[in-house]
């Protein structure tokens, strides 16, 4: 009988220990390089020696403007959210996704009316992280909270612990989005203090901008922790509020003149 | 004293298979409209981002705190040693496990992401509520499957007393867990009460009972068993003093919120100018669920009348639900003060304004469906399984 010349030269234990070998690599090679990958990422991670804060000034903030909300919808992609079809506009007002909102107040004994932006309010101490069962509501190390929406099961908890009606859910299948805003039908959502330009070195959310652009210039982002902030010098000289003081959250978006 | 024998519920079978047949198509339909609202996205209910938990929890929370409760019978029994509650002990482990189970598949079919119930078995976060209610939950089925056994196999029924006592205390957990969903939600003025979380327990005691009442009648009913009417008279009597108990944990709940000028606003929505949450509250929970079946559970002219005893646990049930329905959309119906001593002129997101809410019908159906399969577990379980005796007649040795 002759022996077959396409067999490799190998004998049994051999190929055994080489089968060992190769699937042991298998295994591990992809946790190493996700660890490689991983290290990578944590070490530009946010740091907690930041803390991302807001001041609005109540007086600088103009009737009837809308001009933050509006950029707030187009940089976010909120603007992209369509009607369903056939669907009753009352119902679509009040199931539509809006993470910054414009509330003008007054002031039940003096008669004093005041205008201001509202949104989440980056609280040191979220009850919507308290309650989220996934861990999909988080706050950042720098004091952003956001919804992870991996993870996000569209239980709504959240939504019924924020003090702040700040949040709001996708009820509709979404069609178009933003890659720096990505959204889905069934999860809960809310303002990240534009999270994507902070992650790309940007200094300036795009309702901030807005506002100045439209010589206004009532809101005021920068770092809470940094003394020589323009936020933090205007902190110290002004007295200001956070809305919902005695739940003691210590929110990060605060106000003057309320 | 006579040797009590367990047989399986067994009923001529068209009548049997029948009504499976009946609870199997309004489980279809509630599972067709679950799959309705899923694949279109909760805009086809009559859900917002103000109302956010609507029907479908008014359900779920209903079926669970009433699965909790629907033990009592079993505890009374085992643990505080009730001879005329023993032999109704394993119909009502039966009876928990079948709610339970209702209620929880309500409440995670109507998820904005129910595909990722696996996320929530995998992510936890342990200051969450609902986090520790996924263990209580999960806790609860094992446990009273385990004091099941015990209750059924005399091999294991050494265990019977221990096993039995951890069922009561769970449930007594269990319960506290699902008030304190509400009760810890500092935001809204309707819940942040500590005093929820133990009107849940009482309302557990009363609509699991409730709903013990009625299954069991309707399982003898349906094998032509005996029932006596000594012991239907000492369930009956139990369930008025827990109906009088939730009336008075209600009034103790308004009561408090009165003496807080902060929280008449919403006491006065609820009690005086709510439109249809006053209607519900006056007209369900307190006249039919309260003053209605205490009226024909304690009147002499009903003493014996199994008419009576089972109107009066519908009518607690029905009761019942009117009063998670206040509470749950009720409570959200009424708006957040943000600003005190502010009237709210403008906002495009509904600030100090009253929330409206329809409820639509993909939403009941779905609730519906929860009820349903709750009764066909039971059903399957009292057909399978020897939990229920073969005659409950009065014992002759013993009086009322």
């Amino acid at each position: 009988m002759s022996k077959s010349v396409d067999q490799p030269e190998m004998n049994r234990r051999e190929f055994l220990g080489k089968t060992v070998v190769a699937a042991t690599a298998a295994t591990v090679a992809p946790g190493v390089l996700l660890t490689v990958a991983n290290a990578n990422s944590e070490q530009q991670g946010v740091s907690s020696d930041v803390r991302w804060g807001m001041l609005i000034d109540t007086n600088k903030c103009a009737d009837g403007c809308s001009a933050c909300v509006d950029a707030c919808n187009k940089e976010n992609g909120i603007d992209l959210q369509q009607k369903p079809e056939g669907h009753s506009d009352e119902m679509w007002e009040q199931q539509r996704v809006q993470w910054i909102r414009k509330v003008k107040l007054q002031d039940k004994q003096t008669g004093e009316q005041t205008n201001l932006p509202l949104m989440c309010q980056h609280c040191e101490f979220p009850p919507c992280v308290d309650v989220c069962p996934t861990g999909a509501s988080f706050k950042r190390a720098d004091g952003i909270v956001m919804v992870d929406r991996h993870i996000c099961i569209g239980c709504r908890y959240c939504m019924m612990a924020c003090p702040y009606k700040a949040r709001s859910f996708i009820h509709e299948e979404v069609a178009n989005q933003l890659a720096n805003a990505p959204r889905g039908k069934g999860c809960v959502e809310s303002c990240n203090l534009c999270a994507h330009r902070i992650d790309d070195g940007g200094t300036t959310t795009a309702c901030q901008d807005a506002c100045a652009s439209k010589g206004h210039n009532a809101i005021l982002f920068g770092d809470l922790k940094d003394p020589n902030s323009a936020i933090s010098k205007v902190l110290k000289e002004k007295s200001s509020r956070q809305i919902r003081a005695d739940l003691e959250l210590n929110t990060g978006v605060r106000y003057t003149n309320v | 004293m006579k040797t009590l024998h367990y047989r399986e519920l067994w009923c001529s079978s068209p009548r049997y298979w029948g009504g499976l047949a009946f609870l199997g198509v309004i489980i279809l339909i509630g599972l067709v409209a679950a799959f309705y609202m899923e694949h279109s996205g909760h805009y086809v209910t009559g859900m917002t981002n103000q109302i956010v938990w609507g029907l479908p929890h008014v359900f779920a929370i209903f079926l669970i705190v009433a699965a909790s409760g629907a033990l009592n019978v079993a505890s009374i029994g085992s643990v505080f040693g009730g001879p005329m509650y023993k032999p109704l002990g394993p119909f009502s482990s039966l009876l928990a496990i079948g709610l339970l189970a209702g209620g929880l598949m309500v409440l995670v079919l109507d998820l904005g992401r129910a595909d990722r119930l696996i996320v929530a078995m995998t992510n936890f976060n342990f200051k969450s509520i609902f986090t520790w209610n996924i263990f209580l939950y999960s806790g609860f089925f094992v446990i009273v499957g385990v004091y099941l056994w015990t209750m059924m196999d005399r091999k294991v029924e050494k265990f019977k007393r221990p096993v039995g006592f951890a069922a009561f205390f769970w449930r007594l957990i269990l319960t506290t867990g699902t008030g304190s969903i509400f009760g810890f939600l500092v935001a809204r003025e309707a819940y942040d009460a500590a005093v929820l979380a133990p009107m849940f327990i009482i309302m557990s005691f009363s609509y699991g009972l409730a709903f013990f009442i009625l299954t069991l009648m309707s399982a003898f009913w349906w094998a032509d068993r005996t029932l006596g009417d000594v012991r239907l008279a000492k369930l009956k009597n139990l369930l008025g003093v827990f109906v009088g108990s939730v009336l008075y944990f209600a009034l103790v709940y308004h009561i408090t919120n009165l003496y807080i000028t902060q929280h008449h606003g919403v006491e006065g929505f609820i009690l005086l100018n709510g439109g249809v949450y006053t209607s519900m509250f006056w007209i369900g929970q307190v006249l039919i669920g309260g003053v209605i079946p205490l009226f024909l559970l304690y009147s002499p002219a009903f003493a014996t009348s199994r008419l009576a005893i089972a109107s009066a646990s519908i009518l607690v049930l029905l009761g019942g639900f009117f009063q998670v329905y206040v509470i749950v959309i009720g409570g959200q119906a009424f708006p957040m003060n943000l600003f005190p001593g502010k009237e709210v002129l403008e906002s495009s997101f509904f600030d100090g304004q009253i929330a409206s809410y329809i409820p639509t019908m993909p939403e009941a159906l779905l609730g519906i469906a929860g009820i349903a399969v709750a009764m066909t577990l039971v059903a399957v379980g009292a057909r399978m399984l020897r939990v229920l005796p073969e005659t409950l007649e009065d014992p002759e040795d013993e009086c009322a």
